[in-house]
């Protein structure tokens, strides 16, 4: 038991200090007729054995360091500079718990102060919290936090249909109990006139995503109008955004936004399957009191110097509990620490770069799709990374013979969410993908589109 | 560079960190009014990022440095081929959209993962997607608000709670819109028998039980809580923040537990990361099945591969994708690297630890255990009250500790003890630091009768001094940037 | 440090106390409720213009590790709230009887009646765990 330290004599020793013969006497208060169930779990297994497991389910799945790949839909293939990983590496930072004891937890609470600091720049926001799960739970708190602000007055949510089709979900399971209405998205009509037209005396919040999930781009003019419009109705704005895009574009600080949200995976996290990510959460200092999830803030030491505590935390659940903004309790401190750590590496050059190239790649992607016969980009607005292709068969077929003929990740297929536009992908390109690539992308995609091609999914696997 | 540089005061415009490469395509032009004018972050070299987080570092505590018996949080030894396994490129680089034929392997570990926790802890479905306990408790209430639902048992809205619970359970009731009705304690730190029977009625959702509780003891009532709460019509709530101090000893599922969450990051050793991120999978009886949150990952047997399922009736999807894949990575390796003979062991090591701690303290005599009478499970709960020293609080004993190289036990909870020292050792402690730890109290106790003093302005020996809470409380400073007038000056 | 009664004022349980000024209540914490909760970080001001019953919450008042509810003791409508607390909290704690926090125009005077006088709230608190 290479985890376990004491010795036999070690546990005579201590049993004997107890008072008791065996470890048995200590579970006496736990129910005979269920003590020491027969676990059915396969046998133990040393390191070197579990190494060896590992490594081969590892290898049963594609990744994206073979494959290339064009898939985005809320998760994204960006660069992640080694550093990212030395740091979160140290047992120092990844070891500790919740800075509950600040005089020996400067570092985290530092660094988390210094990820408020810089998200709260590239957001144009006053007050960033720690973090929460992913872009999709801080897309439910912020309508949480709305309609505290509101003093429960008013109950109703507005989101747009191109709010991420699963952070609409998961903000419908988390208030189910809540007594609130979300509306909005039951028509596709993306515009933002039928979104300020559903806002009324009873909406609380008006939650809209830029860059939209389908990759498009509403100007700051738009953003501010649409600021206006929800705050003349008495409402409050959350807009999801895309952190990378900040890189470049104004930020929603900057247009009227009250709360803004973003999935964080992207700076400086990998993909690993979806998680774990970072809860980007942002908003205005008026509204610090109604806020969900940590604060780290900045103080000063008994002999002057400065450092760093958790702060105003009567507004959580260990201290207000049922009358708490939120139940939020561990939340993705280590994401959070990467984020600062790429934002830091990366600085105002690197992330505006790292912006750009994903700007060029994309629209010279869009540009040669475009231009195959079979394919039509939609491009009625401008676009980030992500743009909306649509195809001349159901992209699961495209997407199988990309992979299997060309080892490409296709894009993400929209039949599901939005039906109303065909056979339509969601294709994603990053500064990761080189122009080979996107050649090759190309070229599949236009031999794809060719019948007959006898398809057989299952026998893909 | 100085040692405690903010992150901003490095910064010299011109420097980066990491070169990009020039596009290998024709550039597109970017529309003019869609730029943002600056992007205020900072200008820093790679060296310079590199000492300033491993400065900060060093500003620590952690597992890894030492004792860290910070209670109900189980600050186990994270295993570090755990590490190694999670950057494999076949987990750190598959992205969760990928078509299941090319994720087998990811998926099949999930199945796996879904298994063996459900037969660790008796239960008959589990999904893997809340990402830490408290949101795994959101998901389980919000399971058996449907549940009762769909039983036709619309005017149930209130969930029971012990008053030695932690905050997050009533929290969690109120976000899923119920009222948490508080049930006490008795003075063997049991559930209070005869309050439960009195709160029963045909309003109860159900209760919230923590088992073995905050105050480190197994709920000896605790089938007759699942009946009773079972006859009145209610649902049972496992918390199962305590699992360590029971894996191999008793399944939840098997004494009545109807949904409970785990804890993956306390558990089943995936490191705590500063504050997470955690993993809070649900597991749930056959009943509750259809109501899991979706997808979760099923055999289909015919075809041999793994699936996405959504269960029929489900609550919704409560994270993005499947939950917190990469702690679910470390969880699947601790447990197959231990087996149940290994888990069994790891918590009666867990209780051995915690028991030898209680009895230690009882002997010394200078904090009082209010549950002495006891054994205890994976924790102790002592009081910081010591005799002849009666301006002395809890507070500055585990200031205190912090001078003896120590990272101080839980304090001021459970609430129902007054100036509470929660001590979880966990397994992994060896005998010569769980007696270091005694003696650094056994000391501390004389310390705090002969100079007070050197309490009251403890920690002495930490990166800073005892910080001031009321000033940034009053005065909230949230972020830092530097002025548009600092920036310009540099 | 022995805890100061006001003997022209009336206390609620909750701690808060009542003082008639014109025709209006003026409500504010006790010496007892601000010692109990230390260094006063933050006041939760009730709205202005609120139509309240008494026991209400109509505000906190919150200290770096508890938040306490604000209850009205009396009915009536909120005519004024002390802003000078939005950035001095610490009022509450220097001068809990001069510190007011809320003005109510009261429906009910008879309502003070219920309350207690300074020598019944001090041998309330005596009974209570410190």
């Amino acid at each position: 038991m290479r985890y376990i330290p004491l010795t036999d004599d070690d546990r005579r020793a201590m049993l004997e200090t107890i008072g008791v013969e065996s470890v048995d006497d200590l579970f006496q208060d736990v129910p005979a007729a269920f003590r020491y169930p027969e676990l059915q779990l396969p046998k133990p297994m040393t390191e070197m054995e579990i190494m060896r497991e590992l490594d081969m389910i590892a290898a049963e799945n594609a990744n994206l360091r073979e494959f290339a790949s064009f898939l985005g839909a809320g998760a994204y293939n960006h660069f992640v500079p080694a550093i990212v990983d030395t740091i979160i590496s140290r047992g120092e930072f990844y070891t500790a718990y919740t800075p509950y004891q600040p005089e020996i937890s400067q570092g985290t609470l530092q660094a988390a102060f210094e990820y408020q600091s810089m998200v709260a720049a590239l957001t144009g926001m006053e007050v960033v919290n720690a973090s929460h799960y992913d872009g999709a739970t801080a897309v439910a708190e912020a309508a949480i936090m709305a309609v505290n602000i509101q003093r429960h007055k008013r109950r109703t949510i507005v989101v747009s249909p191109t709010l991420h089709p699963q952070y609409r979900e998961v903000l419908r399971t988390y208030v189910q109990g809540m007594d609130m209405k979300i509306i909005g998205d039951e028509t596709h009509d993306n515009d933002f006139h039928a979104l300020i037209d559903l806002a009324d005396d009873d909406t609380a919040l008006v939650i809209v995503q830029n860059p939209d999930f389908l990759g498009q781009l509403h100007t700051p003019q738009e953003m501010q109008d649409l600021a206006d419009a929800v705050h003349a109705k008495g409402a409050l704005l959350a807009v999801s955004t895309d952190p990378i895009a900040l890189g470049l574009f104004k930020p929603p600080g900057q247009y009227g936004a009250d709360i803004v949200t973003a999935e964080g995976q992207s700076l400086g996290n990998s993909l690993s399957f979806g998680g774990p990510y970072l809860g980007i959460f942002a908003f205005r200092m008026k509204h610090v009191r109604k806020s969900s999830g940590r604060l780290v803030g900045e103080t000063v030491d008994a002999e002057g110097k400065r450092g760093y505590v958790l702060t105003l935390s009567t507004r959580e659940q260990h201290i207000r509990r049922e009358k708490a903004t939120s139940n939020i309790c561990s939340n993705q401190a280590l994401n959070a620490l990467a984020a600062a750590v790429y934002l830091a590496a990366m600085g105002k050059h690197g992330l505006r770069k790292v912006a750009e190239l994903s700007w060029h790649k994309a629209h010279y992607a869009a540009q040669e799709i475009d231009k195959l016969a079979d394919y039509q980009v939609i491009q009625d607005k401008p676009f980030f990374k992500e743009f909306v292709v649509q195809c001349p068969r159901p992209v699961a077929e495209i997407n199988q013979y990309l992979l299997e003929e060309y080892g490409i990740i296709g894009g993400y297929d929209l039949s599901q969410d939005y039906p109303h536009l065909g056979h339509a992908m969601l294709l994603c390109v990053t500064e990761m993908n080189t122009r080979e690539e996107i050649d090759d992308l190309v070229t599949a995609l236009s031999e794809a589109a060719r019948p007959p091609i006898l398809l057989n999914l299952e026998a893909a696997s | 560079m100085k040692f405690d540089d903010y992150i901003y005061d490095l910064s010299s415009p011109g420097r980066t960190g990491v070169d990009l490469p020039e596009p290998d395509v024709p550039p597109t032009p970017i529309p003019e009014e869609f730029l943002r004018e600056d992007l205020p972050l900072p200008e820093l070299s790679l060296p310079q990022v590199t000492r300033h987080y491993l400065r900060l570092s060093q500003k620590n505590y952690a597992v890894d440095k030492g004792f860290y018996p910070l209670g109900s949080c189980t600050m186990k030894y994270n295993p570090k081929v755990n590490e190694w396994a999670v950057r494999l490129p076949g987990f750190a680089n598959i992205h969760p959209l990928q078509h299941p034929h090319t994720v087998q392997g990811a998926m099949g570990l999930m199945y796996e993962l879904q298994e063996m926790i459900g037969e660790i802890a008796g239960f008959d479905a589990v999904s893997l997607q809340p990402a830490a306990g408290a949101h795994g408790e959101l998901t389980g209430v919000l399971i058996m608000r449907a549940a009762q639902l769909a039983r036709g048992e619309t005017q149930r809205h209130k969930v029971l709670v012990p008053d030695s619970a932690h905050g997050t359970n009533p929290a969690s009731t109120s976000m899923a819109g119920f009222t948490a009705v508080e049930i006490p304690s008795d003075k063997d730190g049991n559930v209070h028998i005869e309050a439960l029977k009195a709160a029963l009625d045909d309003e109860v959702i159900g209760i919230m039980i923590t088992n073995p509780n905050t105050l480190g003891l197994f709920e000896s009532n605790i089938v007759e809580v699942c009946e009773l709460v079972h006859e009145a019509g209610g649902l049972v709530y496992g918390d199962g923040a305590n699992l360590n101090a029971i894996v191999g000893i008793v399944r939840p599922g098997d004494l009545g537990i109807d949904v409970m969450h785990f804890n993956l990051h306390k558990t089943f050793s995936t490191p705590h990361g500063g504050g997470g991120p955690g993993s809070g999978p649900v597991g749930v009886t056959a009943e509750l099945a259809p109501f899991l949150p979706g997808p979760i990952v099923a055999l289909n047997e015919a075809e041999d591969a793994y699936i996405w399922h959504y269960p029929e009736k489900s609550i919704g999807r409560i994270k993005s994708f499947y939950g917190n894949f990469g702690v679910m990575v470390r969880a699947y390796a601790y447990i197959k690297m231990h087996g149940a003979e290994g888990l069994r062991r790891v918590s009666e090591t867990a209780v051995l630890n915690a028991n030898y701690l209680q009895a230690r303290l009882l002997q010394m005599g200078d904090y009082p255990v209010p549950y002495g009478h006891r054994f205890c499970k994976h924790e102790t709960v002592a009081q910081g009250k010591i005799a002849g020293a009666e301006d002395v609080r809890t507070l500055d004993i585990a200031k205190r500790l912090i001078d003896y190289d120590f990272h101080p036990p839980t304090i001021y909870f459970p609430l129902i003890v007054h100036e509470a020292l929660m001590i979880e050792p966990t397994e992994t402690e060896d005998k010569e630091t769980i007696d270091a730890f005694l003696d650094a109290l056994d000391k501390i106790a004389d310390e705090a009768r002969e100079n007070p003093d050197l309490l009251h302005e403890a920690p002495h020996h930490a990166p800073v001094r005892r910080l001031d809470e009321v000033r940034a409380a009053r005065h909230p400073i949230l972020i830092r940037l530097p002025s548009a007038k600092a920036a310009s000056e540099r | 440090m022995t805890l100061k009664y006001d003997p022209n004022v009336k206390y609620a349980k909750t701690d808060e106390w009542a003082r008639v000024e014109g025709d209006l209540v003026v409500v504010g914490i006790s010496d007892y409720a601000q010692d109990q909760l230390s260094d006063i970080v933050y006041v939760e001001l009730p709205e202005v213009g609120a139509q309240v019953s008494a026991g209400d919450v109509v505000g906190t008042v919150e200290s770096v590790k508890a938040a306490a509810d604000l209850m009205t003791p009396v009915s009536g409508e909120i005519v004024e709230v002390n802003e000078a607390l939005d950035d001095s909290p610490e009022l509450l704690n220097e001068d809990p009887y001069g510190a007011w926090i809320f003005k109510v125009k009261p429906s009910d005077l008879a309502e003070l009646d219920d309350l207690m006088t300074a020598a019944e709230y001090e041998a309330y608190n005596a009974t209570r765990e410190h």
